[in-house]
């Protein structure tokens, strides 16, 4: 792999991860995001499911994207992106039903998530299958990161508990994730109810603002004290 | 010619849209295909599950095949019937009442002399914390109904306490054990007023052998 190629992947990953992530910088996929993190458990779901669908469409779109003209690539990319959800839809719930059961709800909110046809549209069409791939995994994961956080944070503000009913997602292998943070807590109902979304995400957003700010800072310091 | 060339042409986008739509029905339709089985199976599979959450003991025929369809208070119910030695011994049936956040659907399970067997709540959108302890996951407060029938608590008192009844509300909601506490009795009712049909005791009077009115045609009105 050249060095150019290789920080390309990079770039990717950190944009992914955090610079372009899709909840904290690009505020896209808000629909899922509000709707799902109740609880770690939920937005852990939510965050694989859409990862696998954007890992998947991501490649699909770069794959069509020298047969495809620009007039009429939006609807070709729903159709893929949609089709693509219904697929794992129908397999999960013929194949892997008990975990169909947690994340059936969810599914078919993946649709509704601009981002992956955002990172089609931003991405994925420009550049070759493995990259394109490559950007809907960090991109996933880091959608995956920010939905469990928010869903981690009302949960315990809300009901005392981390990683509630995990085992239903994850296996039972995972029971030890399943914690009880603040013992005999009555519950605090706003962070689980809509509104608590929303706090704990503006709480978030600006506190990624904070820290990258000051990351700049400090790095510019060093820039000046090499200089 | 080339692809550049067939791009240039004005009918290109659609011939490109019309594809990949067939292209995709044709992957649904296979997937579809392929996957029905296993979905009515799973399907199968959850609604026994839950049949049987809420009817202990044992029976003999296949409660999903045994089934009758009578009209309820809220349009018409299904009616699963357990058996032992040919007798309907319990049914099974879903009541649902309106909660706090949309309707709350319970299966519930009554042996002969009308007395509830299990509840389970198996869908509600309720306020997780609060409404969603009628899951027994949660709490135990669903075990409650266990045992109870029309006449215990009497007639007045088969609601929530906070209107004079005997069923626990949790703090912060009562709309919801309401509604739960309110199909229940309305599934009572309904039992007691079928009572003859559910039993399958009509058949009987109507002078058929119990081994005939195992027969499926029978059995699906």
């Amino acid at each position: 792999m050249s060095n150019a190629k290789g920080n390309e992947y990079l770039r990717i990953t950190r944009d992914g991860l955090w610079n372009n992530n899709i909840v904290f910088a690009q505020i896209l996929g808000m629909c899922p995001t509000m709707a799902v993190t109740g609880s770690a458990t939920n937005g852990l779901g939510m965050g694989l499911a859409t990862t696998a669908v954007l890992v998947a469409s991501n490649a699909l779109v770069s794959m069509v994207r020298n047969v495809v003209t620009p007039d009429v690539r939006i609807p070709v990319y729903i159709v893929l992106i949609a089709t693509l959800v219904t697929l794992v839809d129908v397999s999960l719930n013929a194949w892997v039903h008990d975990l169909y059961k947690v994340l059936g709800l969810y599914i078919a909110l993946i649709v509704a998530n601009c981002a992956v046809l955002g990172r089609a549209e931003a991405y994925a069409q420009k550049v070759g299958m493995l990259p394109a791939a490559y950007d809907g995994l960090m991109m996933g994961l880091g959608f995956t990161f920010a939905l469990t956080l928010i869903g981690g944070i009302r949960e315990v503000i809300g009901g005392g508990t981390l990683f509630a009913n995990a085992h239903l997602l994850l296996g039972p292998a995972f029971t030890f994730l399943e914690t009880t943070v603040i013992p005999g807590y009555r519950g605090y109902l706003l962070f689980i109810l809509p509104p608590g979304g929303f706090l704990v995400l503006g709480f978030l957003l600006a506190g990624k603002r904070i820290l990258d700010k000051r990351l700049a800072a400090r790095a510019a310091a060093i820039v000046a004290a090499v200089a | 010619m080339s692809l550049e060339q067939l791009r240039g042409k004005l009918t290109y986008p659609a011939f490109v849209l019309g594809g990949i739509g067939l292209l995709t029905s044709g992957a649904l339709a296979l997937a579809d295909r392929a996957t029905q089985e296993d979905i009515k199976a799973a399907q199968d599979r959850d609604m026994k599950a839950s049949l049987i959450q809420v009817l202990p003991g044992h029976y003999e025929n296949d409660l999903l095949k045994d089934t009758v369809v009578l009209p309820g208070p809220e349009g018409d119910v299904t009616v699963y019937r357990a058996r032992r030695g040919g007798q309907v011994v319990a049914v099974v049936f879903k009541v649902q009442a309106r909660g706090y956040a949309g309707p709350v659907v319970s299966m519930m399970g009554v042996d002969r002399g009308g007395k509830v067997l299990g509840v389970r709540v198996i869908k509600h959108s309720e306020t997780p914390g609060l409404g969603d302890k009628v899951e027994p996951a949660k709490s135990g407060w669903i075990h409650g109904f266990e045992g109870r029938f029309l006449g215990d608590p009497p007639a007045g008192q088969f609601t929530v306490k906070k209107d004079g009844g005997v069923f626990d509300q949790f703090a912060g909601a009562t709309i919801t054990p309401r509604a739960v506490v309110k199909s229940i009795k309305g599934g009572l009712v309904f039992f007691s007023k079928e009572k003859a049909r559910l039993l399958d005791e009509t058949s009987v009077i109507a002078g058929m052998s119990r081994r005939e009115s195992l027969l499926p045609g029978r059995i699906k009105p």
